[in-house]
């Protein structure tokens, strides 16, 4: 059993007019097998708070602490993070031409593990998490997020969940562009991911349609850089119904 | 040696205020460029292995397809008339790459070297030079790319850290025929390439590519000359640079010449440099002059720029540390140019010397 504790965490980024602070005091608990929906707003700052965990360098923390086990997150570099568990599927994965996915995956397995994986074990692995997230072989082959499309990028993060095999995974908007056939696959790939591993999911979104496959044990809602309401899985229906008006207003 | 020809001879020793010498650290040419170099022939170049069915290599006198300016070309050419041959005969595909190499030098002396490549018409061939070793080295290289022919030319400069490297490699391009160029220069003090092409048929392509990475205190310069006068010839350049180390100087010369007659032209050239510390410096200057309105494509993209965080940023989300994520997007960076050699061997080769090469800068 992990825990993933933020407490009061506040960030700001550099802008030309100077340092603006984005979240205002974060809190926020999550154990192993738990589901939390994150929803708020455009520019709510739920992005940022994904990134600030997983430790992009351009966001300062200017207060607050985030620990996965005691351990202190904050004090870690990115790659210390991803090796303590953490893993972010980001909403605008990036592109990295010339290193092929199967290249990419091996490295990444390879320094989460400790270890080369076994090449025959591991292209069955690769082979199979493919599969069940319907990506042609192919892209085994091509660079790193070039030329995908927005679907099919989200596809790829899912599947590096898969096989990296996260304590907790932070999953920001991996619903948004994705057709119905897709978002049903997608979903299918991590909550197959969490069977298998258990680990806890922060799942960024703006529509109730991915909680039908991923059930969220608990939804908060975001509102200017901070958590504004928290609640069951009912929340997120009446937040679909109203919106967030009363709480951008208060 | 004639009295006009010293006149010329002076006349073309470089001062460094010229073009095409404004660049060079021509203290550093060894005298290769004003004739206080002690010159020799050795004709270092040999063939690795048996020559496949069709091919030649001879010592032999030498008479040059073209005139340059080029004030080291000039100097060879004065200095002697011998030089190797290649010859790839008419009608022939040659499967397997044509293995030549120079290994043998020396410090003291500058080579003084005089190649001819003469390809027949409708021929396929790709010839490798592999340049290896630590030498002073001047190279008057000339390929004749015969009707409807096809040549790839892969030279590779994996010097040793004193090399002195001054070469001009000059591709003439007859009718239907495509010359493909892949240079690599990862290692030497000073190398300085004028890959530079002639088309004198319609219907001749060229696609001049190169990586280099210089590390500190190496000075690389790549310097092209593609000239269209002929109609509807097309050229593409794509050169990648990677400088880290103090005083790690490159430079990239794209001139392309579309003269009034080059209707029909299509060219297009590239250089993307990343510099990887500061004390770098990387020069690239495309430069395309044209007479004629009536042509296919006529473009250029020169690009500098640092690591790209978002890049190391998403490696090593996935756990992967500093270094590796660095290495990694170095590989990817020259990897769309180094797969074209297509020789396993080689292309790993490469990548390790660029792996060593920015350890090497990293400390
Ligand atoms: N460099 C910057 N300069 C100015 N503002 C910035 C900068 N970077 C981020 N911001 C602002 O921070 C706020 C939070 O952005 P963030 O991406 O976290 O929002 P989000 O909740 O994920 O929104 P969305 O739902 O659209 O994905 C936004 O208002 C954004 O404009
Ligand atoms: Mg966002």
């Amino acid at each position: 059993m992990s825990t993933l504790e933020i407490r009061g965490l506040k960030v700001s980024v550099e802008t030309e007019q100077g340092a603006i602070e984005i979240l205002k005091g974060v809190d926020l608990t999550i154990k192993s097998g738990e589901t939390h929906a994150i929803m708020g707003p455009n520019g709510s700052g739920k992005s940022t708070l994904a990134y600030s965990i997983a430790g992009h360098p351009k966001y300062t923390i200017t207060g607050g602490t985030v620990t996965l086990d005691g351990a202190d997150v904050l004090e870690m570099t990115v790659d210390e993070r991803a090796k303590a568990g953490l893993f972010l599927a980001m909403q605008y994965p990036v592109e990295v031409p010339g290193v092929s996915v199967s290249n990419f995956l091996r490295t990444a397995a390879t320094a989460l593990r400790g270890e080369a994986p076994k090449l025959r074990e591991w292209v069955g692995e690769v082979k199979a998490a493919m599969e069940t997230l319907k990506m042609d072989p192919s892209f085994a082959q091509r660079n790193v997020n070039e030329g995908f499309s927005g679907g099919e990028k989200k596809r790829h993060e899912i599947m590096q969940l898969e096989l990296l095999k996260p304590k907790f995974a932070i999953l920001d908007e991996t619903d948004s562009g994705l057709d119905v056939d897709a978002l049903r696959v997608v979903s299918e790939g991590v909550v197959r991911a969490k069977e298998a591993n258990n680990h806890g999911i922060l799942l960024i979104t703006h529509y109730t349609r991915i909680l039908k496959y991923i059930k969220p044990d608990f939804v908060h809602v975001f509102a200017n850089g901070r958590i504004v309401e928290e609640g069951g899985p009912e929340l997120a229906d009446k937040l679909e119904a109203n919106g967030y008006a009363e709480y951008v207003s208060a | 040696m004639t009295t006009l020809q010293s006149n010329i001879l002076e006349k073309h020793t470089p001062s460094g205020r010229e073009e095409a010498w404004r660049f060079t650290p021509l203290k550093r040419l060894g005298g290769m460029h004003d004739g206080t170099a002690t010159p020799v022939l050795r004709n270092s170049l040999m063939a690795k292995g048996e020559l496949p069915a069709g091919v030649s290599l001879t010592r032999t006198t030498i008479t040059a397809v073209t005139e340059t300016d080029d004030a080291i070309v000039n100097r060879i050419r004065e200095f002697t008339d011998q030089g190797t041959i290649l010859e790839i005969a008419s009608n022939t595909e040659v499967a397997s790459p044509i293995f030549l190499g120079r290994a043998t030098g020396a410090l003291d002396t500058a080579e003084f070297a005089r190649v001819l490549i003469k390809v027949g018409t409708h021929t396929k061939a790709t010839v490798i030079i592999e340049n290896t070793g630590d030498t002073h080295l001047a190279e008057d290289l000339e390929i004749a790319v015969g009707p409807g022919s096809n040549l790839t030319l892969i030279s590779l400069q994996e010097w040793g850290a004193q090399t002195v490297h001054a070469g001009r490699h000059h591709a003439i391009v007859d009718r239907d025929a495509t010359f493909k160029s892949i240079v690599v220069t990862v290692g030497g003090n000073l190398v300085r390439l004028l890959p530079t092409v002639d088309f004198i048929a319609p219907g001749a392509s060229c696609d001049l590519s190169g990586v280099y990475f210089a590390t500190a205190g190496q000075f690389f310069e790549h310097r092209m000359f593609v000239d269209h006068k002929v109609p509807n010839a097309k050229s593409r350049v794509n050169y990648k640079g990677a400088l880290a180390g103090d005083k790690a100087h490159t430079v990239w010369i794209g001139d392309v010449f579309i003269r009034a007659a080059a209707e029909g032209t299509d060219t297009y050239e590239l250089n993307r440099n990343l510099l990887l510390s500061d004390g770098a410096r990387a020069d690239s200057v495309p430069n395309l002059e044209i007479e004629t309105g009536e042509i296919v494509g006529a473009g250029h993209a020169s690009t500098t720029g640092r690591f790209d965080d978002e890049q190391l940023f998403y490696l090593m989300s996935r756990g992967i540390n500093m270094e590796d994520a660095r290495r990694l997007v170095v590989r990817g960076f020259f990897n769309e140019i180094v797969s074209e050699i297509g020789i396993d061997e080689i292309q790993n080769r490469i990548m390790t010397r660029i792996d060593n090469e920015l350890a090497k800068a990293g400390k």
